[in-house]
């Protein structure tokens, strides 16, 4: 079972800093200003740390690892990718680069197309060698990411500038436009999702023993991995890409919860993730006056605490 | 009853199981014995669903095993592997638990719980029960496997060596809980083992494969036997009846 105390002191922390961050520095005169801008701005990351945390949860279950997230196999940088191409092949007058939602839409389809065709294949593959599998993901978000950049070195420098400005999304400069499709996606994608989590105790396990316990176990993590892409794609498309913001908020969260249970690991990581990100944020706001993007910070720290839980693993 | 007909395995070119027909009879504990690679663990897993068959037709039943609802399969049908690593942090209450996944999806009802503790009980892990499995040794880590699978409660239990990693001592245990599933609980054990004196001590009925195929099926009286063994496993073997056993003498 969840920690119940542990709950409500991130439950307490987490209002307390979205109360801090919305109302401090706010009077009568800039309310109507400030008011809508942070409020939408916390609704961003409430997003981003839902899907990051669930998407993350979901992937280690699947791949029966604690180290490897979806975005360091790739996920983020296919996401530049696949907006580079867009930009490239349709240029920056067509519709679906001047329209953000149906560009969010199509972005969203092209990722789930080739992240089920890719991944599916790896995890068919390789599923349980991890580090076999991380190999190949930091390949593939390279090949991601020098082709993207490929593409960006001989395109038409107008374009160039859109893309730059799509994929240096960022939390001080998030994506609003798609924040309220965003929402409904992501409440669709928990209520399919919902009735999974259970059975991700199960495949947790390991393959052999969910399909004895009568999952099947290939239509299932099909239909994950479905649902990772469009999880990660949401979070990327909103405020660019995180790397290590879901190893390191489910990893804190595993070792406060001491639970296997997937629906505990994911309200904990979920919690975490908010306090983490709403904290940075008023403190690289408000403090450092925006010197400082928050996902470097995390990817900063992120990178360390990876570095560790290898090193950590390679003991054992 | 379970019965293969034609069933057939190919990785690449490579024929690991041949076109196999067999019925495996409701109510008896039968053994598959055989040479390394024979195909005998690969025949265990397409019975089970868990390795996809290259031909051929299972049926668990009357039902071909492909029309089977996978939840209704998981009431019916349980398989155990050979090795068991489990990379979550659980007690071998919460494993033991999960045998009750099938019917329950998660939900503990009172006759689960009891069914926990029944299969607990069974297999002697009472006083480990909130141990977690990385605490266990190998023998006892396999026998919270069992207990899960016994948890399962399924008519047919299929076993992929099960003995490995136990002592005789905890051999012996085993069998006998095994040979208890089928003779006062009525379960249909389907299982690989590579001591053939278990299998003669312990079986109804004995599968030797060899190559792929099956090489003789029958009654233990039936299959070991001097000349089949000889050739089946290509070494001199000498069978002696002991204590109304037969007893196989390779050394």
């Amino acid at each position: 079972m969840v920690n119940k105390k542990v709950v409500s002191i991130l439950t307490i922390t987490t209002v307390i800093l979205v109360g801090l961050y919305i109302f401090v520095g706010i009077n009568s005169s800039n309310f109507g200003y400030f008011f809508p801008r942070r409020l939408t701005r916390i609704l961003g990351i409430i997003l981003v740390g839902l899907t990051i945390s669930i998407s993350t949860v979901i992937f280690q279950a699947l791949t029966n690892n604690k180290i490897l997230t979806p975005n360091m196999l790739g996920f983020d940088s296919m996401y530049v990718l696949s907006q580079t191409t867009m930009v490239f092949f349709f240029g920056q007058m067509s519709i679906i680069n001047t329209n953000n939602q149906l560009n969010f839409f199509i972005t969203l389809i092209v990722m789930v197309l080739l992240s089920s065709v890719l991944y599916g294949l790896l995890f068919k593959k390789m599923g349980s060698q991890i580090i076999a599998m991380l190999m190949i993901g930091i390949i593939l978000s390279t090949l991601f990411r020098s082709f993207s950049s490929f593409l960006q070195m001989i395109m038409d420098p107008n374009e160039f500038s859109i893309i730059q400005d799509r994929s240096f999304a960022s939390f001080n400069n998030m994506n609003t436009n798609i924040l309220w499709y965003a929402v409904i996606l992501t409440f669709v994608v928990f209520i399919i999702i919902s009735e999974d989590l259970i059975k991700l105790d199960v495949v947790a396990l390991g393959k052999e023993h969910a399909i004895n316990l009568g999952i099947n176990y290939d239509k299932f993590s099909r239909k994950q991995l479905i649902l990772i892409s469009t999880l990660i794609a949401i979070a990327t498309s909103l405020v660019g890409p995180i790397m290590f913001l879901g190893l390191l908020v489910v990893n804190i969260a595993r070792v406060i919860s001491k639970t296997y249970k997937h629906t505990s690991l994911i309200i904990l990581s979920f919690l975490i993730s908010l306090v983490f990100l709403i904290g940075g944020q008023l403190v690289l706001e408000r403090i450092f006056n925006f010197a400082l993007p928050l996902n470097i910070v995390i990817n900063f720290v992120g990178g360390m605490y990876m570095l560790y839980l290898l090193k950590k693993e390679m003991t054992l | 009853m379970i019965k293969l007909e034609n069933i057939s395995k190919k990785y690449h070119d490579f024929e690991v199981v041949k076109e196999v027909n067999l019925e495996i009879e409701k109510g008896k504990l039968t053994t598959i014995i055989g040479p390394n690679g024979a195909g005998k663990s690969t025949l265990l897993g397409m019975v089970s669903r868990l390795i996809e068959k290259s031909g051929g037709n299972v049926f668990i039943g009357d039902i071909a095993i492909e029309n089977w609802k996978d939840s209704e399969l998981a009431k019916t049908l349980a398989i155990l592997k050979q090795d068991n690593n489990v990379n979550i942090k659980i007690t071998v209450e919460e494993l033991v638990a999960f045998g009750r996944f099938p019917y329950c999806k998660g939900k503990l009802s009172k006759e689960d719980k009891a069914m926990i503790e029944n299969a607990i009980n069974y297999m002697g892990l009472e006083e480990m029960k909130d141990k977690y499995l990385n605490e266990l040794s190998g023998g006892q880590r396999q026998r919270a496997f069992i207990a899960m699978i016994i948890a399962q409660d399924t008519e047919y239990i299929l076993l992929d060596e099960p003995l490995n990693s136990l002592d005789i001592k905890h051999a012996k245990e085993l069998m006998n809980i095994i040979r208890d599933l089928v003779d006062k609980l009525g379960k249909t054990v389907v299982m690989v083992l590579h001591d053939i004196n278990f299998a003669s001590v312990y079986s109804d009925a004995i599968i030797a494969m060899q190559d792929g195929k099956v090489f003789k099926i029958g009654s233990v009286e039936e299959v070991i036997c001097d000349e089949t063994l000889n050739s089946l496993f290509d070494t001199n073997m000498k069978i002696h009846k002991f204590e109304e056993r037969i007893i196989c003498i390779y050394y």
